[in-house]
């Protein structure tokens, strides 16, 4: 019984938190499903409707910077996730996995962002392939 | 077995929801609720909408309800709408959604069916006025007993008038909106001839129902019911709402960083 009331609780957890994912725009462009870590050092936190987005900088694989950007929910909902304007500020070191867009430009949907301090910040999960 | 689980369900939401409630009612910036409506067991006062509500996730619908099938006429205008969700959904690249790739209103009926954030009601002798979190518009219900304007100028909310069906029940019926605007999220489109009904019903002191129903028969071959009864919780006195501003210029920024690339091969 003890369990069950554990699998409810959780349940109706999820429930309370869940919002809808890019309710303006949708998940067409991306790769779904796919998901990739990458570290980098931040540029440009954009607090905005529809849509905030984070931008950093970070190498790839042949040591070329690429700008990154990546979207994520409005800042309404994001508040509710316990992010806020001041988040993020250029220069900070961070981790980010996301879910790219397929055609390889460095866009994509931010999943999560960890900082140098340990904190770790959730904006969704890796989009259910359709 | 199966009441004790229900009873454990019901119990376990309301406490997630008391838990979120006191810990998001901060006295400046308010970004709503994100729980079912807990309801509340006081008798609703007569004749009185006012307050702060909100409908949490069940104002929210990106992927639009069910509607009507196309007229002819509607099957064109809704080829012109390449919506960023729903079933006509398109690349973000092509996304050509009025609010939110250039920043216009979002308009009536869509700000009360797809984009219901919170939203303050006020009354005065003559009017019921409703004040939306999302883009910080208001709308003017009068309820002096005016009939509906005929062949009005289109305006991007309408023309509404509202009359108590009973004490707890205001219906509220509107013309004369602009059809630049979409239904919804999904690209759904209407004319100027679209009539809505909205049916704000009060419940208890803490809830209300919203039934919302639509007749636009340029564009639809028979009229249908968006929002069935949608449970609205009321936030607690003081909450004050956040911006939730879509600008024109936050849109153009969106699509020069993240839009422009995203395009598929």
């Amino acid at each position: 019984m003890r369990r069950m009331f554990s699998g409810v609780v959780i349940a109706a957890g999820v429930l309370l938190v869940s919002v809808p994912l890019l309710a303006h725009h949708g998940a067409a462009a991306l790769d779904t499903g796919k998901e990739v870590t990458v570290k980098g050092t931040v540029t440009e936190w954009i607090w905005s409707n529809p849509h905030c987005f984070l931008q950093f900088d970070a190498k790839d694989d042949s040591g070329t910077v690429r700008n990154w950007a990546v979207e994520t929910q409005n800042p309404t909902a994001m508040t509710q996730r316990g992010w806020s304007r001041t988040s993020f500020k250029a220069g900070d070191e961070v981790t980010v996995t996301l879910e790219p867009v397929k055609n390889g430009q460095p866009i994509g949907r931010l999943l999560t962002v960890a900082l140098p301090n340990g904190q770790k910040l959730v904006a969704a999960t890796a989009t259910t392939p359709p | 077995m199966r009441q004790l689980v229900f009873t454990l369900i019901v119990a376990s939401v309301a406490a997630f929801a008391s838990v979120l409630t006191s810990a998001q009612m901060k006295p400046w910036n308010n970004a709503g609720l994100t729980g079912p409506p807990a309801g509340g067991s006081a008798s609703a006062p007569r004749r009185d909408l006012s307050g702060t509500w909100d409908a949490g996730n069940g104002g929210i619908q990106p992927t639009g309800h069910v509607a009507s099938p196309f007229t002819p006429r509607g099957e064109e205008m809704a080829r012109a709408n390449k919506p960023g969700n729903g079933t006509r959904i398109v690349s973000v690249t092509d996304d050509n959604d009025p609010l939110s790739t250039m920043g216009d209103p979002t308009g009536f009926p869509r700000i009360v069916m797809y984009e219901l954030r919170p939203f303050q009601i006020v009354q005065t002798p003559n009017q019921v006025l409703i004040l939306y979190m999302f883009e910080k518009r208001w709308r003017v219900i009068w309820t002096d007993g005016r009939a509906l304007p005929t062949n009005p100028d289109p305006r991007w909310y309408g023309y509404s008038v509202g009359r108590w069906q009973d004490d707890y029940t205001l219906v509220v019926q509107s013309v004369g909106t602009d059809d630049r605007t979409w239904l919804d999220n999904a690209g759904n489109p209407h004319s100027t001839s679209l009539r809505v009904e909205e049916r704000y019903h009060r419940v208890n002191q803490g809830t209300m129902e919203l039934t919302v129903t639509l007749d636009d028969p340029l564009v639809y071959t028979k009229s249908w019911t968006a929002l069935d009864k949608l449970p609205i919780r009321l936030m607690p006195n003081g909450a004050d709402l956040m911006e939730m501003i879509p600008s024109a210029s936050e849109a153009a920024a969106y699509r020069r960083v993240i839009a422009s690339q995203a395009k598929s091969r």
